[in-house]
């Protein structure tokens, strides 16, 4: 960001924004780190695998949503096409897979 | 000094020039050269099939022999003809297009050229090294692992190369597409031949690490013992045929959308109209995007899927035919009411709509499951691909040839061996291909090494074999005229046919640096809008000031020979271990050049502003 090149000029928006994403990084940090630690206490008080599972996979999904839109700025303006991309990938992906084991693998 | 001298001195310098250039326009020409010289070959590999299947029990080649020609006739044309010779296209002419003075990883874009190159050198090797592959160009398991030999080896390693290289290309089009665009230029103002390149690299981005996939997994079962494909050690055959048509569909679709491009460029300007329907034009081109890659099992419809995953596949395929026509009557009402121009650019345009649409046609045909099974593997399958293959990417590529060859090298190709050329090739093609849907429909098997006697097949075969002659013939001309033009050719302006977009404000050839001063872009067709409303010429967006260049390297070059020796190192580690120093020393070299390039910082030079003051406009 050009704006951010001398640190002095910075006005008051720029830094009221600045520290309004800072927050919102820190929170999505600890949560994610909350989540993985859910995972590993699921895991390790040995609850049945039919409600572990999901629940991990669950998690995953949204931390990958907290990596893409937060750590990667997908939700920032003028991140249209990546993200656009990003989907398209995620449906080929989805395809793919649906297929295989629908009728291949069942 | 003697001028002999001088001139030897020039030559290796041009060479020189060539093989560490990282400029986009001259990566272009070596694709166009590299593609071009592969499209000959691929040309002569179908002359000889043509041949064998002139008479009955014909024995012209030996049955194994005749198996590797359609194998490398298919694997050639496809991966290291036609597609090279688009990116060569896009790479010359999409960064000017969109007024930026290179692509975004100049590095990058040479070695993805040089991949490529090698690649298929690679591939061609195994002629001379026991044999080429012979299992189809679509390499089915088991068949492609029970093939003995190095064939099929070769075959993937050199795809696994050119395949890198293309990848590479893909990614650094769509950053350049969506970073480095002039001032003014928003995507709706893009010309369209920008757009198709965009959505075929994202097409790129996505179909190839498919085929990436199976060809290691192929490469395991075949170099490493791994049993993937083999069925009695638990794998599953079918898996290799889902993984290549999930890239070979797109694949396709990479193939006919920058040809799509090419009209919607070459009938506008011919037309002296705006084209009809651009953004229905744009959001046809991501349709057909979207859907091509949800219909790859209409290549598998026979292979037993079953009833409902054929039917959503076939519902799918026949989808993609809406976005299709959607183009069609687009490009018909571009000319309509036009002041057209007929020359050779144009007739190859014209002569595509009615082409291709045939294509199109037989695809819905083929598209039609229940159907597919009298079709499938049969000679109207043939028919239907070169349909849409030659009829619409071959003519693009020809178009494309005859309306940016004087941008590109600077001389207008010349107008009547130009013509003969169409017409030749034009009756050709149709006199080779339209006769074998009949063949097909009468139940002549594809890649069959004869035929019988007094089986209704005599006729169109030898029809068939003259056409590909006069094809032949016409590629000729083509080739002549080049010759010609280089010597005899006259000059070309900067704006030859009174055009519409970027590339024809600056000089043919155009100056290194493309743009001495970035245009200011006003809205779409921004040459046209200068020439009715401005005064002709492109205003400005920047005061005249140094230019960034990148610095040109051998490196790309280097990393792409060790990958080439480890590549058959690869081969035959198979027969000796010996040959895994090959594969050490190959990966060395590689790797060593990618720590080099890394740690040695480059930072390129700067063209003075003094300079470019000096250089006339
Ligand atoms: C746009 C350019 C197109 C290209 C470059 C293309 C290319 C091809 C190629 C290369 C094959 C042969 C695969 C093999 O080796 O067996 C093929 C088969 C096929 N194409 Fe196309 N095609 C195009 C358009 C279409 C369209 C528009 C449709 C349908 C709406 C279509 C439907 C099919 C089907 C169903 C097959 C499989 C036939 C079989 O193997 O039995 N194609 N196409
Ligand atoms: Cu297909």
């Amino acid at each position: 960001m050009t704006e951010n090149t001398s640190t002095n000029k910075i006005n008051s928006f720029q830094k009221e924004k600045n520290k309004d994403e800072m927050r919102k990084q820190i929170i999505t940090f600890a949560l994610m780190i909350f989540f993985t630690m859910i995972a590993f206490f699921a895991v390790g008080m040995g609850i049945s695998s039919m409600f572990v599972i999901p629940l991990i996979l669950i998690l995953a999904i949204v931390q990958v949503g907290f990596q893409f839109y937060y750590f990667m700025h997908m939700k920032d303006k003028g991140h249209e096409f990546p993200a656009l991309l990003i989907f398209g990938g995620i449906w080929v992906t989805f395809l793919v897979g649906v297929t295989f084991v629908t009728i291949i693998w069942w | 000094m003697s001028n002999a001298a001088t001139q030897k001195r020039a030559l290796s310098a041009v060479l020189w020039d060539y093989l560490t250039t990282v400029d986009h326009k001259k990566v272009g020409i070596l694709y166009l050269i590299g593609g071009g010289f592969f499209f000959l070959l691929g040309g002569l590999e179908a002359l000889i099939i043509r041949i064998q299947l002139i008479k009955p029990e014909n024995d012209f080649i030996s049955a194994g022999l005749y198996n590797e020609m359609i194998t490398m006739h298919g694997t050639t044309m496809i991966f290291l003809a036609a597609t090279p010779l688009l990116f060569g296209l896009m790479n010359y002419i999409m960064p000017l297009q969109i007024g930026a003075r290179d692509v975004a990883f100049p590095f990058l874009n040479a070695l993805g050229f040089w991949l490529f190159f090698s690649g298929g050198i690679l591939l061609n090797c195994s002629w001379f090294l026991g044999g080429a592959p012979d299992a189809g160009w679509t390499a089915y398991a088991p068949l492609s692992i029970q093939s003995p030999g190095h064939g099929t080896d070769f075959y993937v390693m050199g795809l696994q190369l050119s395949g890198a290289g293309t990848l590479m290309s893909g990614i650094n089009f769509l950053v350049t597409i969506v970073s480095m665009r002039a001032p003014g230029m928003t995507y709706m103002r893009m010309p369209l031949f920008t757009w198709t390149t965009f959505v075929t690299s994202v097409l790129t981005l996505f179909a190839f690490p498919a085929l990436t996939v199976g060809l290691f997994l192929l490469m395991f079962d075949r170099m490493f013992g791994s049993a993937f494909f083999d069925v009695a050690l638990g794998g599953n055959s079918v898996i290799w045929q889902h993984l290549f048509w999930i890239f070979g569909h797109p694949e396709v679709y990479i193939l006919i959308l920058p040809a799509f491009g090419v009209f919607s460029e070459i009938l506008p300007t011919f037309s002296k109209k705006r084209l009809f329907g651009y953004s229905a034009m744009v959001f046809a081109t991501f349709l057909i995007a979207f859907l091509g890659f949800m219909v790859w099992a209409h290549h598998m419809f026979t292979v037993g899927l079953g009833p409902v995953a054929n039917s959503i596949f076939a519902v799918a395929t026949m989808a993609i035919a809406v976005p299709t026509g959607i183009k069609i009557f687009n490009w018909l009402f571009t000319m309509w009411g036009g002041s057209i121009v007929i020359n050779s650019a144009m007739l190859w345009a014209l002569a595509f709509i009615p082409s291709f649409t045939i294509g199109g046609m037989t695809g819905v045909m083929l598209g039609s499951n229940v159907a597919d099974y009298q079709y499938h593997d049969s000679y109207f399958v043939v028919a239907h691909f070169h349909y849409v293959i030659v009829g619409g990417v071959v003519f693009a590529l020809l178009a494309a040839c005859h309306y940016w060859w004087p941008k590109m090298f600077g001389r207008i190709l010349h107008e009547g061996m130009g013509k003969l050329a169409f017409w030749t090739f034009f009756i050709g093609f149709h006199l080779t291909f339209f006769i074998q849907h009949f063949l097909g429909l009468m139940g002549m098997p594809r890649r069959y090494w004869v035929f019988l006697e007094n089986q209704g097949l005599d006729t169109g075969n030898l029809i068939s074999t003259i056409g590909a002659f006069f094809m032949t013939f016409g590629t000729l001309v083509f080739l002549v005229n080049i010759v010609y033009t280089a010597i005899k050719g006259e000059k070309a302006p900067a704006d030859p046919w009174d055009a519409r977009t970027l590339e024809w404000t600056i000089a043919s050839p155009p100056a290194f640096y493309n743009f001495k001063q970035l245009p200011l872009v006003r809205g779409l067709d921004p040459l046209w809008i200068e020439k009715t409303e401005g005064n002709g010429k492109m205003t400005p967006a920047e005061p005249l000031d140094e230019i960034h260049m990148p610095n040109g390297s051998i490196l790309p070059l280097i990393m792409t020979v060790g990958f080439f020796t480890a590549s058959f190192g690869f081969i035959y580690q198979t027969d000796h271990k010996a040959w895994l120093i090959a594969v050490y020393a190959g990966m060395a070299l590689a790797i060593g050049c990618m720590v080099i390039r890394s740690l040695k910082d480059d930072h390129g030079f700067h063209i003075s502003k003094e300079e470019l003051e000096r250089e006339a406009d």
